[in-house]
């Protein structure tokens, strides 16, 4: 008589389909995976609990690396969260600025994933195109925010810097450039006899399982249910934009990369929008004096030169670019106890260098009101939201992050089961798993 | 030793050291933001082919070199052993991001604080991702590294598990160290 | 924080927090609309009897579970009062036909850290809870597979408390640096 046994196969936490680190524990009967089992937690980073050690203004080189794919969308989150729990509004312009870096961030974050699951199906040249294209828009990003990666552009109130000059004429040609890879990438993926069979029918999951498991985002859609925050509770100025929400129908890995793709020419769409739509930033406040080095202006302000310094316009270190006054009430929420000054009232007179002070200073900074509020925004992945906890002092009491993966984690067990072993690298690739948001 | 044999040793290390340099199978031990920069390198723009390393192996045991990208949490410094210990000699390890060089700001309890506390460490590439030019000029460093190191001096090198003339396995320093999770039921 | 009981912005058309106010008058032990987000504090014992009202109840329709975390309230002197329970498991509810979402609030006392699961409910419950567990210490009963998710089986202590010092190191392998 012979003995059925199944088999255990474990895949990773190191291993080149598993993106970031997580380990799959596999039952398998033959080529079938009969159970599965998801251990997370290897790049777990106490992300929550090092908010709690800092100040507000502090957390958002924590949040950048969170979804590290598309930081800006973290970002602004968290600003967001923090200003609800301020109770403040920031200006129209800093609000266009927003969408389109975080849009921008969309879309580099949905060419990594489909980019990577080609990739681990054996389409590299797929990979090398749209990392191509990312390139593009990573250039567009380190040319406002100075970092290509892990930017820290937003600001509690408003967002580091303007908009370079000709910033949008730069950015039309590189959409175009987008559109283009994507137009060779579709060609060379969606008719690609191997690429559909390996997607189709494969990993697919209900719309009630999906819900049930509180999955939202392109994974949430491809099964078909609408729901997207942008449309659902929208934030920002993306009530004002037009753009659709594409939905799938079977929930299966194909779906989720139509979903995906059709997801990236609509954040397309809205960053030409809102070049469009975005108020002028730059005001005529009527600066009349010469460009003075920083240095040169804090010596003569040192020196009580005060009254000749109020004309005049600081000139900057590259990275600080932007924040000058000129740009500084179209960028910056009108709120003492929670923006910094413009550089040249820090560098220029006294009562701008306390105001400076006081909001980097512990004890100090930016302090809301005791409450919590709960903030989501549509991130790359789904649903990311804030849960901020204030005692009234400077750094957070609680800072709990909604991570999109976490839900699409637990029930990745539910996607792969019934399937084939080798059925997993599609699919895991397609629900785009990143490490930094799952264990935080 | 005669004079020639010094000649014929530092020739065929000479020899030995330039095919390693351009010959570069490496090992990405992928886990955080810094593998977004490793693709961008990797891929077409950066191009790391040009410098023989274009070709990643992801089993260690047929990499030279290991490089560690990304935070490394306490969680997963076993697995991290594990694999540096599946390599053959000789072998070189990057650290590529601060997190890995000195667990950068993420100093807590789930954080390592540097790979070099675990495992040895070649070179050190910094920024937090480094930039696409700072890790080729971290390879670049790598290279020059291997061609200055004395080639054969693995073949007798008591940690080394490749054939040592008296047909005697060496231990390795870290062997019997490594504790193994075992896997959740 | 501002109470807010009676207000609606529609007449006719109750917030979720007004129809659980209707419905558990007596079991609501606190609550307050800050910034618009709609909170209930309430017991420990009627946390299954209002999800299940939240879930089953057609005009609710909370069919999203989609956060659940904890807070530590350890030293807390927001609004310079000290809570009576030291910790407080954040439920997040959100509606997708109606497009609501409502915050249940739990105190947990230190000593019997011990709440109801959800689990069967809402099927995200199970790693939710979990990570409670893991940060928190906090246990859920009846929850199926209750064991560390982030954090190794080695590891001592829950890492989130207000107690558990931030750079606290318990290696596996390598020196406690």
């Amino acid at each position: 008589m012979t003995q059925r046994r199944s088999m255990l196969l474990n895949v990773g936490p190191s291993h080149p389909a598993m993106h970031g680190v997580i380990r799959i524990i596999m039952e398998l009967d033959g080529e079938k995976i009969k159970g599965a089992d998801v251990e997370i937690g290897y790049l777990h980073r106490a992300f929550e609990k090092m908010c709690e050690t800092v100040m507000y203004s502090q957390c958002f080189p924590y949040t950048d690396r969170l979804n590290y794919v598309s930081p800006l969308i973290n970002n602004a989150g968290f600003a967001l969260a923090v200003e609800k729990l301020l109770g403040i509004d920031i200006p129209e312009r800093a609000q266009y600025i927003r969408v389109i870096m975080s849009e921008i961030s969309r879309v580099t974050d949905h060419l990594t994933c489909i980019g990577a699951t080609a990739m681990e199906m054996g389409a590299m040249t797929a990979f090398l195109y749209m990392i191509k294209a990312r390139e593009f828009l990573y250039e567009l990003i380190e040319e406002i925010t100075g970092a290509r990666l892990t930017i820290s552009y937003v600001r509690i109130g408003g967002v580091k810097a303007d908009l370079t000059q000709g910033f949008a004429d730069r950015a039309f040609q590189k959409i175009a450039k987008v559109r283009k890879v994507l137009i060779e990438a579709d060609e060379m993926l969606t008719r690609n006899r191997i690429f559909s069979d390996r997607m189709k029918d494969i990993g697919k999951i209900s719309p009630e399982d999906a819900i049930a498991y509180g999955i939202t985002g392109p994974f949430l859609r491809s099964t078909g249910v609408s729901y997207d925050v942008r449309k659902a509770s929208p934030y920002l100025i993306y009530d004002k934009l037009e753009f659709e929400v594409p939905l799938g129908s079977k929930g299966d890995n194909l779906d989720r990369y139509f979903v995906r793709m059709a997801e990236m020419e609509q954040s397309l769409r809205i960053i030409e929008q809102c070049f469009v739509q975005i108020p002028d930033g730059e005001i005529a406040c009527g600066l009349t004096g010469e460009v003075i080095p920083a240095a040169q202006m804090v010596d003569r302000a040192k020196m009580g030169e005060t009254e000749e310094l109020i004309e005049d316009e600081v000139a900057l270190d590259p990275t600080l670019q932007g924040s000058t006054r000129k740009y500084h009430d179209a960028i910056y929420a009108h709120k003492k106890d929670v923006v910094l000054p413009a550089k040249e009232n820090t560098y220029g007179n006294i009562e701008g260098l306390m105001n400076h002070f006081k909001l980097v200073m512990y004890g100090h900074g930016i302090q809301p009101p005791v409450g919590e509020t709960y903030f989501p925004v549509e991130g790359a992945n789904g649903e990311l939201g804030f849960y901020i906890v204030s005692d009234g002092r400077d750094q957070p009491w609680r800072v709990r992050v909604h991570p999109p993966c976490f839900a699409i984690m637990a029930a990745l067990p539910k996607c792969l089961i019934g399937g084939m072993m080798a059925d997993l690298i599609p699919t895991f690739g397609s629900v785009n798993m990143i490490a930094g948001e799952l264990d935080r | 030793m005669s004079s020639a044999g010094n000649f014929f040793t530092s020739k065929l290390d000479d020899a030995i050291g330039w095919a390693r340099k351009f010959s570069i199978f490496q090992y990405p031990f992928v886990t955080a933001c810094c593998g977004m920069e490793y693709m961008s390198t990797a891929a077409a723009h950066y191009d790391v082919d040009r410098f023989g390393a274009g070709f990643p192996r992801f089993s260690p045991r047929q990499a030279d070199v290991l490089f560690v990208v990304g935070t490394i949490s306490h969680k997963l410094a076993p697995v991290l052993k594990t694999v540096y210990d599946q390599m053959c000699e000789p072998k070189w390890v990057i650290a590529f991001g601060v997190c890995t060089c000195t667990g950068g700001f993420y100093d807590n309890y789930a954080t390592v604080q540097g790979i070099d506390t675990i495992i040895p460490v070649d070179i050190y590439i910094p920024g937090c991702p480094p930039r696409p030019e700072n890790v080729i000029d971290g390879l670049m460093k790598l290279q020059e590294k291997i061609q200055k190191n004395e080639q054969s001096r693995a073949l007798y090198d008591p940690c080394s598990k490749i054939g040592r003339p008296d047909g005697i396995q060496g231990k390795c320093s870290t062997e019997g160290k490594i504790k193994h999770i075992e896997p959740a039921k | 924080m501002t109470e807010n009981h009676t207000t609606s912005k529609q007449p006719g058309i109750l917030t979720p927090l007004q129809r659980l106010q209707e419905k558990f008058s007596d079991k609501i032990i606190e609550s307050h609309v800050f910034r618009g987000d709609e909170t209930a504090v309430i017991g420990l014992l009627n946390l299954r009897s209002v999800a299940r009202f939240l879930k089953e109840t057609p005009e609710m329709d909370f069919n999203f579970l989609m956060d659940l975390t904890a807070v530590d309230y350890l030293f807390y002197t927001g609004g310079r009062v000290q809570k009576e329970f030291r910790f407080e498991v954040v439920y997040h509810f959100f509606s997708l036909k109606f497009n609501k979402r409502i915050r249940i609030k739990v105190p947990v006392d230190e000593k019997n850290p011990q709440v109801d699961t959800l689990s069967d409910l809402w099927a995200s419950a199970n790693w939710y809870e979990r990570e409670v567990w893991d940060m928190f210490g906090i246990q859920f009963k009846g929850h199926p597979n209750l064991k560390r998710i982030l954090m190794y089986d080695q590891f001592e202590g829950h890492a989130l408390r207000k107690d558990y010092p931030f750079n606290k190191r318990q290696p596996l392998i390598g020196p406690i640096n």
